[in-house]
């Protein structure tokens, strides 16, 4: 009751100083408190998901794909079309993979990362990427709403090859 | 440790509670809302979601618990005390969303809400169509009053036809007058846009449609918390609204419509209150409103409804709407300050404010608002095709209440500016 009743008087408080501050706008500086560092729940955007969402890897479309794959979260409004090449030798086939999209930072992230981690991998190897795997590579908490942001891309480059293979 | 007194407990002094009676939050006593002295991390409560659903004060959630608590019974049914109190109890609810909205208590129909009414329609009216008859809807319909209509004219052969909304977010009215014709049989709108913000002609659309002798359908979802709605004075022939978006429980909600037309209007569904008779070979209806209310009625959520009315009409539409409307205006101005980010709709506009940021996804900005304990929507707000005509993918969204202040805009500005920084 105590703590509801603290809680309380906090508010009229602050109701009190926002009718102050309303007359005095400028009682808030912005720009200080904006540029203060990220905070540990701020981690799901750190820096190297950054990077990739402002600097895509393999963000191009080659000349004769192989596959051409789209992949959309109507919901989300997430979107990406996966490109493979594929060089055939006596082992096995060998992936060089590019997308395009737009989106989130989650879902772009995520597709420039596997992109560079799937270079030059087999179909065989593609196929057996799993959820968890792709989470790994992202090393950021996703939080449930926002796994199918991150497994867009591991779907769509999985069915673009399953496809492949069906051709 | 045996319960009794400790040091951790303290009496509260008199003083101490009307202090806290009487605090505010915006309009709102403080403590009326429980919900919004929720913290995390130290940091206050942050609601700009009320366009989804509105927070509910103690007493509409006292109002439900009490009914399940000392007078549950089957409405229109038992001859016991208790039946007979639920039922009245559950028949003045129409009297008090009728007295509300300006019609009488036979025209006011109990359903899930918003989508359950306009499916009704959909679904009753659909009978009345021939092929060839045509529906008009505008271009800023939420999904719930597009699919209904599309499946309708589906199955009828009707052609559906969308108003088209003008650059600046508004109806275009001169293309609604070349649009409605004596072909047009049902025309309907949103009072207020969920996403634009821009609050309809209803009146000018309304006196459109019944000069070609069509009805008008109002999707007034958004309008009913904000706004005092009167149905003779808009002018419309059907009223759909939700209970949880004006402070009432989830899955109640209201059709309105004139006593005539739902006379003459086949039942939705079929069984338990709706019937009068039934023999083997057939059966008669119940008179209106019960014709529409088959099965057992979830009075709780009438009687919650019927709370949240009154604490509204204490509070008084006017003041409601002058207060949002004022908020509103703050964060249309302090918004349009932060670089890179464009207001959807027209500066005249309902209790909402969605915008998009250069170079960010709205997800994005969610999760990272979030983190500062502040609730906006980010998506496309059940109308994809009002975004794909404006050629975005999403929105962000801040929507006010009774309980919101010109604070909870400071902090989203605020909030905002971090996201922005975390992204440049």
């Amino acid at each position: 009751m105590m703590q509801m009743m603290e809680e309380l008087s906090a508010r009229q408080e602050k109701t009190r100083k926002q009718d102050g501050q309303s007359k005095e706008p400028e009682l808030i500086d912005r720009n200080e408190l904006a540029s203060a560092p990220l905070t540990e729940e701020q981690e799901i955007y750190k820096e190297n998901i950054l990077d990739h969402y402002k600097h895509p890897r393999n963000n191009s479309i080659p000349e004769h794909p192989h596959i051409v794959r789209h992949g959309h979260n109507p919901l989300c409004g997430d979107e990406m079309t996966i490109y493979g090449v594929v060089k055939t030798s006596t082992k096995a086939e060998e992936w060089s993979l590019s997308f395009t999209g737009h989106g989130c930072a989650i879902s772009q992230a995520a597709a420039s990362l596997l992109t560079e981690e799937l270079q030059r991998k087999s179909s065989a190897e593609i196929k057996s990427w799993d959820e968890e795997k792709m989470m790994a590579l992202l090393g950021i908490p996703i939080s449930p709403v926002r796994r199918k942001c991150a497994l867009l891309a591991l779907k769509t480059v999985q069915q673009g090859v399953a496809v492949w293979h069906l051709k | 440790m045996a319960a009794g007194l400790t040091s951790e407990t303290q009496e509260i002094s008199g003083e101490e509670l009307v202090a806290a009676r009487t605090k505010k939050v915006g309009l709102a006593a403080a403590q009326d809302f429980p919900l919004l002295s929720r913290q995390s991390n130290g940091k206050p409560f942050r609601y700009l979601d009320n366009s989804a659903t509105s927070q509910k004060p103690r007493a509409v959630i006292e109002a439900m618990s009490s009914y399940y608590g000392s007078f549950n019974a089957n409405v229109h049914r038992g001859i016991y005390r208790i039946a007979q109190e639920a039922t009245l109890e559950y028949e003045k609810a129409h009297d008090v969303v009728a007295q509300f909205i300006g019609g009488q208590a036979e025209e006011v129909i109990f359903t899930r809400g918003t989508t359950d009414s306009l499916n009704l329609l959909a679904f009753s009216l659909a009978k009345q169509l021939r092929e060839g008859d045509e529906i008009l809807l505008t271009e800023m319909e939420h999904h719930s009053n597009i699919v209904p209509w599309q499946q309708v004219a589906k199955e009828r052969k009707a052609i559906l036809k969308y108003i088209p909304v003008s650059e600046e977010g508004t109806l275009l009215m001169e293309k609604a007058r070349e649009m409605i014709t004596t072909k047009t049989r049902i025309v309907s709108v949103t009072h207020i846009s969920n996403v634009l913000g821009s609050i309809n002609p209803v009146q000018e659309v309304a006196s459109l449609a019944h000069e070609v002798g069509a009805l008008l359908i109002v999707d007034a979802a958004q309008s009913i918390p904000h706004m005092p709605i009167d149905v003779t004075n808009l002018g419309c022939d059907f009223l759909a609204f939700s209970g949880h978006k004006m402070l009432g429980p989830m899955g109640i909600g209201v059709l309105w419509g004139r006593k005539q037309l739902l006379e003459d209007l086949e039942p939705y569904q079929y069984g338990g209150d709706m019937i009068r008779e039934v023999r083997f070979d057939g059966a008669t209806w119940n008179d209106l409103p019960w014709k529409f209310e088959a099965g057992t009625p979830n009075v709780p959520g009438a009687l919650g409804l019927m709370k949240a009315i009154e604490y509204l009409q204490d509070i008084g539409m006017e003041n409601i709407q002058q207060h949002t409307s004022e908020v509103t205006k703050y964060a249309q101005e302090e918004l349009q300050k932060i670089p890179g980010l464009v207001i959807l709709g027209p500066a005249r506009r309902g209790p909402l404010v969605a915008f998009t940021m250069a170079g960010i996804h709205p997800h994005d900005i969610a999760e990272l608002l979030d983190k500062e304990n502040i609730a906006i929507r980010a998506g496309h707000h059940c109308a994809m095709p009002l975004h794909k005509k404006l050629g975005l993918g999403g929105s962000t969204r801040a929507s006010f209440s009774i309980y919101n202040t010109k604070e909870d805009v400071d902090a989203l500005v605020l909030g905002l500016h971090h996201v922005r920084k975390v992204f440049q």
